[in-house]
């Protein structure tokens, strides 16, 4: 179980604190599937990295499955079986595909591992394995690259941030449908920041995050409606102009 | 030959027993072992020292190893190696230079390599200088190569210098010749207080003639690196130069690429990039469960492979 009690983050910004997680309470069961959602600069990377330890919180305590968190260091989270995909990756000169499946993997992989491991992002083991994993490859291919490696970890808590991102039509059916397998199969803690419609709806639960602060949690029917509802009334200047326009 | 030598000989060509086909090793300043074969021949020079290596026109498929070490602190030597190399002939060259220091006494190796490539023919030319031993002196070597590419020839050269050379001053000539092709690849990795320097020069002499130089370096602790890599364009070609350098510590390293036209056809373009490890590879890495030190080793070879 994940155990995330009076989380913040602040940052000091031209003298004065800004808040940027301002206190998230948070329990997610053993084996959840759960999307998190909500406006963009609302603090999701931020409490993705708090949990992977890529960010330092201001004050409050991650528990993971009896770890306390707070403390650890990333290698050691790592070890202990969190895994995250970032919202942007990294490039690397000279690192090919596999070496980097490799070292998500802890160990070497066999042949028909990688491909399974690229297949399920949509991508040919035959073409990408030895491509390195630099600026010759898209914004999409690096996205998919780096899900594999969250994947390749064999981990019990899996974070994704905005796996769609960049990804074309074709693969992101591919995508949907590995996470629905990630879901069913029920052996690890998923938490995927995304703002699609078919991933939330896959959710067991789905977490509203926007200023820093938890403001929603249900079921995709409790939800969605709610979100769709409310889709460009985030920013005060265009819910004006959405009652100007198009609201009847 | 002891196990030092058999290390130095593993490290700088590969070679764990006496190779096949033609070669050369040197150990302390004399010929250790020769062997020439129907189309390779290798012949000692006059009056310096060095060897000859005639390879025979249409050769296929044979390689040459030409190691040097240099196990016996304090020794320097200089030696010519001419290399010409027959029309329409495929080779690989291996030649190497390992250093053992263990005495207070400098070691140092200045070899000058000059190739003669005939028309249409392809070398892969390999090059690893290492240095090893607990002695006090230094480990220094000033490599010199100058190669003439005939028309349609074509070299792949890989040269190599990891660790171990505290001290290095290496300068490259090549002139391409009319439809010929060179590809440089040069990588470094200097720590501690070693010093290296590189000086390439290219002439772009042929009509349609191709270049590439693409440096890697690493530079860490207080060592110090100079690169001057020129392209010079005198007839219809294209070139191409990429410096790429990875600084730590108090490192310094200094990239100054030069391009030169002579003539309206000449494509040239050079790029230069001097920049720590990016802090976002480390984490990604560690976020994979490596620790700092191995994530930074796991981008620092792949950077330098
Ligand atoms: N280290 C930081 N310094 C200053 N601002 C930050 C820092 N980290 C995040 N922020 C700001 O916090 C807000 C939330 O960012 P983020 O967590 O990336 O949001 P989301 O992922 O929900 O879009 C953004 O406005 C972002 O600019
Ligand atoms: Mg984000």
């Amino acid at each position: 179980m994940l155990k995330i009690e009076n989380l913040q983050y602040s940052v000091a910004q031209e003298g004065k604190t800004t808040g940027i997680l301002r206190g998230i309470d948070l329990n997610v069961e053993q084996n959840h599937f759960m999307v998190i959602t909500g406006p963009n600069g609302g603090g999701k990377t931020t409490l993705a990295k708090c949990i992977m330890g890529l960010a330092e919180p201001t004050g409050g305590s991650i528990v993971w499955n009896g770890h306390g968190l707070t403390h650890l260091s990333i290698t050691e989270r790592a070890r202990l079986g969190v895994r995250y995909g970032f919202q942007q990756p990294p490039r690397f000169k000279g690192i090919t595909v596999r070496d980097l499946l490799t070292v998500a993997a802890g160990k070497d992989l066999s042949h028909s591992e990688e491909c399974a491991l690229l297949t399920q992002v949509g991508l040919c083991a035959k073409d990408y394995l030895n491509r390195e994993v630099d600026t010759s490859l898209s914004g999409g291919e690096l996205k998919r690259i780096e899900i594999a490696t969250v994947l390749a970890g064999k981990a019990s808590l899996m974070i994704f941030d905005e796996p769609e991102a960049g990804i074309d039509l074709w693969s992101f059916t591919r995508l949907t449908e590995t996470f629905g397998k990630l879901r069913d199969r029920r052996n690890a803690t998923i938490l995927i920041i995304s703002h699609q419609e078919r991933i939330l709806s896959m959710a067991d639960t789905i977490l509203m995050v926007s200023d820093g602060k938890i403001t929603g949690r249900g079921t995709p029917e409790e939800i969605l409606p709610q979100i769709t509802g409310e889709t460009v009334c985030f920013c005060k200047a265009l819910d004006g102009n959405a009652e100007g326009g198009a609201k009847v | 030959m002891n196990q030092i030598d058999k290390n130095l000989l593993e490290t700088v060509a590969s070679l764990h027993e006496i190779p096949e086909g033609a070669y050369n090793i040197r150990k302390d300043g004399k010929s250790e072992a020769r062997n020439s074969t129907a189309a390779i021949q290798i012949t000692p020079k006059e009056g310096v020292d060095g060897i000859e290596i005639h390879i025979a026109p249409e050769t296929r498929e044979q390689s040459v190893h030409i190691p040097v070490i240099l196990a016996k602190s304090g020794i320097q030597e200089t030696v010519e190696n001419d290399f010409y190399v027959g029309e329409n002939s495929d080779v690989l060259i291996v030649a190497g230079c390992g250093i053992h220091n263990s005495g207070s006494d400098d070691s140092a190796h200045s070899g000058v390599h000059t190739f003669y490539i005939g028309k249409g023919a392809h070398v892969k030319y390999v090059e690893k200088h290492y240095g090893e031993g607990e002695g006090t002196g230094s480990r220094i070597m000033n490599p010199k190569t100058v190669v003439y590419l005939e028309e349609g020839a074509s070299m792949e050269m890989d040269m190599t210098q990891i660790r171990g050379i505290d001290s290095t001053n290496r300068e490259t000539t090549i002139h391409v010749g009319a439809g010929a092709e060179v590809v440089l690849t040069e990588r470094l990795l200097t720590h501690g207080m070693q010093k290296a320097e590189s000086r390439v020069d290219i002439f772009l002499d042929g009509a349609d003639s191709t270049a590439r130089i693409l440096s890697r370096s690493v530079g860490q602790d207080q060592s110090e690196q100079i690169f001057f890599p020129c392209m010079t364009g005198n007839e219809k070609c294209f070139g191409h130069v990429q410096c790429d350098s990875i600084i730590m510590g108090d490192a310094r390293i200094s990239s100054i690429p030069a391009i030169r036209a002579n003539c309206v056809d000449a494509q040239l373009i050079h790029e230069a990039a001097i920049g720590k490890i990016a802090g976002d590879q480390l984490l990604k890495l560690m976020t994979l469960g490596l620790t700092e030190e191995e994530a930074e080793e796991h981008i620092l070879n792949g950077f330098l492979k």
